[in-house]
């Protein structure tokens, strides 16, 4: 994204802040609220936002892959399992105050780790930027795949067979328990 | 002239790191398995845009953490493919997915 134009800079920089607030808005909806479906929702929102980063990291097959994957599979999976199973959060505060501890103790661990990690990103002694040596292209990601990484990329298709094959097995075997 | 805001690096991780955070208090705080299971995907997500933000900015090889990004989306995957066949085994067996009502075991 050279600036060869001159408000193409702030263009870029307004894109990715939108992009990035999508992101962070579909996770509070996701985790927020009470209905799963519309957290399936939020999380759907964090994917696309999600894409729209990587794009700016210059990686838009990852963006299309992360659409594709987590859009498409990955959401459309727990609606499925959303309308199989009726997975709504208790409506009615079952204990209050129980919950209020617990809603605390979330906040505090999460409160906690967020600033130790982003303390460590900001004063973190950062190397700087490298040159790259080579592209990353599509090209390039295919060639690798097949050459450098080929038995990470077996691995992870074996288990993804294996993922398959255990999920009907596994939903399978509940089957007829039910009644 | 400065650097624009996505060409900075701690601008990615700090993004990351509050993916991450919004993603364990999700964790902790749900009180169904689809909702924790929702939230495990969002920490899965913080991880790839920490990988990718690193492997823009400090790496001098990028097809590597684009490759190692795919290859977390397809656990990630495999993941909620196990994980929602368990739950709809257990929604069978228990008739709901709160996590306080699955407190006997067998075996």
């Amino acid at each position: 994204m050279s600036a060869g134009f001159p408000g193409v800079t702030l263009w870029a920089e307004i894109i990715f802040v939108i992009s990035a607030l999508t992101m962070l808005a579909g996770a509070l909806v996701a985790v927020m609220a009470h209905r799963i479906i519309r957290s399936v929702c939020g999380l759907a929102l964090c994917c696309i936002g999600l894409a729209g980063l990587y794009a700016f990291l210059r990686s838009p097959f990852l963006a299309l892959m992360q659409i594709l994957i987590y859009v498409g599979a990955v959401c459309i999976t727990i609606v499925f399992a959303v309308m199989l199973a009726e997975p709504d959060e208790p409506a009615e505060p079952t204990s209050g105050h129980g919950e209020g501890v617990w809603l605390a103790c979330a906040l505090l661990v999460a409160a906690v780790v967020g600033w130790g990690l982003a303390t460590l990103v900001v004063k973190g002694p950062w190397a700087t930027p490298v040159e790259r040596v080579a592209e990353g292209s599509v090209k390039a990601i295919g060639i690798a795949l097949l050459t450098t990484h080929s038995l990470a990329f077996e691995v992870v298709s074996v288990v993804l067979l294996v993922a398959i094959v255990g999920a009907l097995a596994i939903a399978h075997g509940g089957r007829g328990a039910a009644r | 002239m400065n650097t624009p805001l996505y060409e900075r690096p701690a601008v990615y991780l700090v993004l990351a790191v509050v993916l991450l955070v919004i993603g364990l208090f999700g964790f902790l705080r749900r009180r169904t398995l689809i909702g924790m299971l929702i939230s495990g995907e969002i920490l899965f997500m913080a991880a790839s845009l920490n990988v990718m933000a690193l492997n823009r900015f400090f790496s001098p090889q990028p097809a590597s953490g684009q490759i190692f990004v795919l290859l977390i989306m397809g656990l990630a995957a495999g993941e909620v493919a196990i994980g929602l066949s368990i739950i709809i085994a257990v929604y069978r067996n228990f008739r709901s997915i709160r996590t306080q009502d699955l407190s006997e075991m067998k075996g």
